[in-house]
């Protein structure tokens, strides 16, 4: 045994803290449905008078996570976490839960044809989800439909679009996150 | 590279029923909320109470994000004065923004008083506000355009009422919660309001349009009299609005009316304030129940 004032001066070394040490299951199962959570929040920080200003990040959240670790976020989580995001998104109650649970079945369905993917597939299913996901929210929005409505909406494609991307690699970053080391094991 | 499928559920049975469990639940979840859309839709407040309960609950950060808009709004104006003409060029330009709605306002002001004086006596005053608040929040991402005020019941904030800003018509609260309220803004594509030109008595309702502006629409058709820079204010028909208050200015004509943009700006504006019914038993008389006015007979819904 060495005594610890005898003990050489090591450099800290990064891998002596992942050792005896496994990720905690709290932080494994909850960062996804936290990050959506308050993707879904951000926005009302936000003061939107003219039109619709940020991309629906509640939903990009969830099909970013859904898209870079499947099975990871059962299939029906499009109800509670839909849910609650109606509830602060200014939808009539009811819409993301409907089109949310749409969307992970419609991934489901599309993973089962083409298992292998890539960043660009990934970025263009997202893509697709999120612009018909923007349309159909603000068809069932109960808003007045015209024009000007739809003129209005063409940004937030393009923002959502641009957002994907950047959106992933927050992601990956929580990915890291959700699986630190930091529950000591026995 | 192929990422491991969450549907190979292999040979285990326990797998195999809990992977088809979560579709059932998924589809039973996608049934369920067109079920809920189609009840909202229907019934505009069915889940106000459950929306109240959540705005309460995001208050705290939509007041601080409120104070830190207000700080930084006021800081980049100031770096702005600084680059364009000195330090109180944009507090000189604000002052005579507001002076030139004030004109505006006064002027149609008297156009009311002349009006008034020909009928009986009718009390109008200003009157104290229901309550002075800031605007915390909005639904940024959706098609509609709510926005969150600091007041709710508690404050005495009841449905119906207008709010305003110092420098116009900001919109009518839509649902109550404890602390907070939703304000229907008028830029949503539901929000109708009966206005007059400020410079004489042309009526027309401003509907909201969805994009941001509103478009006047004139009641008596014919040659279309408008131009831009019209200042349009409220009229007080329908009863829930004080008449004189600053909504649109006109920037573009159209053949039936024009387009016009709102006066006060929801996300440049500081506090807002909640002002009772101007008109308590007009809105009744014109409404069977107060929390939804009926609309054949209620333009200002």
């Amino acid at each position: 045994m060495i005594e610890a004032g005898l003990a050489p001066r090591t450099k800290a070394n990064p891998y002596r803290k992942r050792i005896n040490r496994e990720p905690s299951p709290l932080l494994a199962t909850g960062v996804p449905y936290a990050t959506i959570i308050l993707a879904s929040l951000l926005p009302l920080l936000f003061v939107a008078d003219t039109g619709p200003l940020l991309p629906p990040l509640g939903f990009l959240m969830l099909i970013g996570w859904r898209l870079m670790r499947p099975g990871l976020l059962p299939s029906w989580a499009g109800l509670p976490l839909g849910a609650f995001d109606d509830l602060v998104s200014g939808q009539p109650f009811g819409s993301a839960i409907l089109l949310w649970s749409i969307a992970m079945l419609a991934i489901e369905w599309l993973e089962a044809r083409m298992p292998w993917r890539g960043f660009w597939q990934d970025w263009l299913v997202a893509a697709a989800a999120a612009s018909a996901y923007v349309v159909v929210s603000g068809v069932v929005s109960g808003a007045k439909l015209n024009l000007a409505l739809a003129g209005a909406v063409m940004p937030q494609i393009g923002l959502a679009l641009v957002a994907i991307p950047a959106l992933s690699g927050l992601i990956a970053w929580f990915d890291r996150l959700r699986l630190q080391r930091i529950r000591k094991v026995g | 590279m192929a990422p491991p499928s969450s549907r190979r559920s292999g040979h285990s049975r326990r797998a195999q029923y809990s992977l088809f469990t979560s579709y059932v639940i998924a589809a039973a979840g996608a049934v369920l909320g067109a079920v809920l859309l189609g009840v909202s839709l229907w019934q505009p407040s069915a889940m106000s109470g459950f929306r109240g309960a959540a705005a309460d609950a995001t208050e705290p950060a939509g007041q601080a994000a409120a104070a830190v808009r207000a700080g930084s709004g006021s800081l980049l104006d100031d770096v702005a004065a600084y680059f364009r003409a000195g330090s109180q060029n944009a507090a000189l330009r604000e002052e005579l923004e507001l002076a030139r709605i004030r004109l505006a306002e006064a002027e149609a002001t008297r156009q009311e008083n002349a009006r008034l004086k020909a009928l009986i006596e009718l009390s109008e005053s200003e009157g104290k506000p229901v309550a002075m608040t800031r605007i915390i929040s909005s639904t940024s991402t959706s098609a509609r355009r709510f926005a969150y005020i600091g007041a709710g019941r508690l404050q005495g904030v009841r449905v119906g009422m207008p709010v305003r800003s110092e420098r116009g018509v900001v919109g009518r609260i839509r649902e109550v919660g404890a602390s907070t309220s939703r304000v229907l803004l008028l830029t949503d594509s539901e929000s109708v309001l009966p206005v007059r030109r400020a410079s004489d008595s042309l009526v027309a309702f401003a509907e909201g349009r969805g994009n941001g502006l509103l478009r006047i629409r004139l009641i008596n058709l014919g040659i279309n009299p408008l131009k831009p820079g019209d200042v349009f204010v409220t009229s007080g028909t329908g009863g829930y609005y004080r008449p004189g208050v600053a909504v649109a200015v006109v920037t573009s004509i159209q053949p039936d009316g024009g387009l016009a943009r709102m006066i006060a700006d929801p996300a440049g504006t500081n506090f807002v304030r909640v002002d009772p019914i101007w008109q308590q038993q007009v809105v009744e008389a014109a409404t069977l129940d107060t929390t939804q006015p009926a609309k054949a007979t209620e333009p200002d819904q």
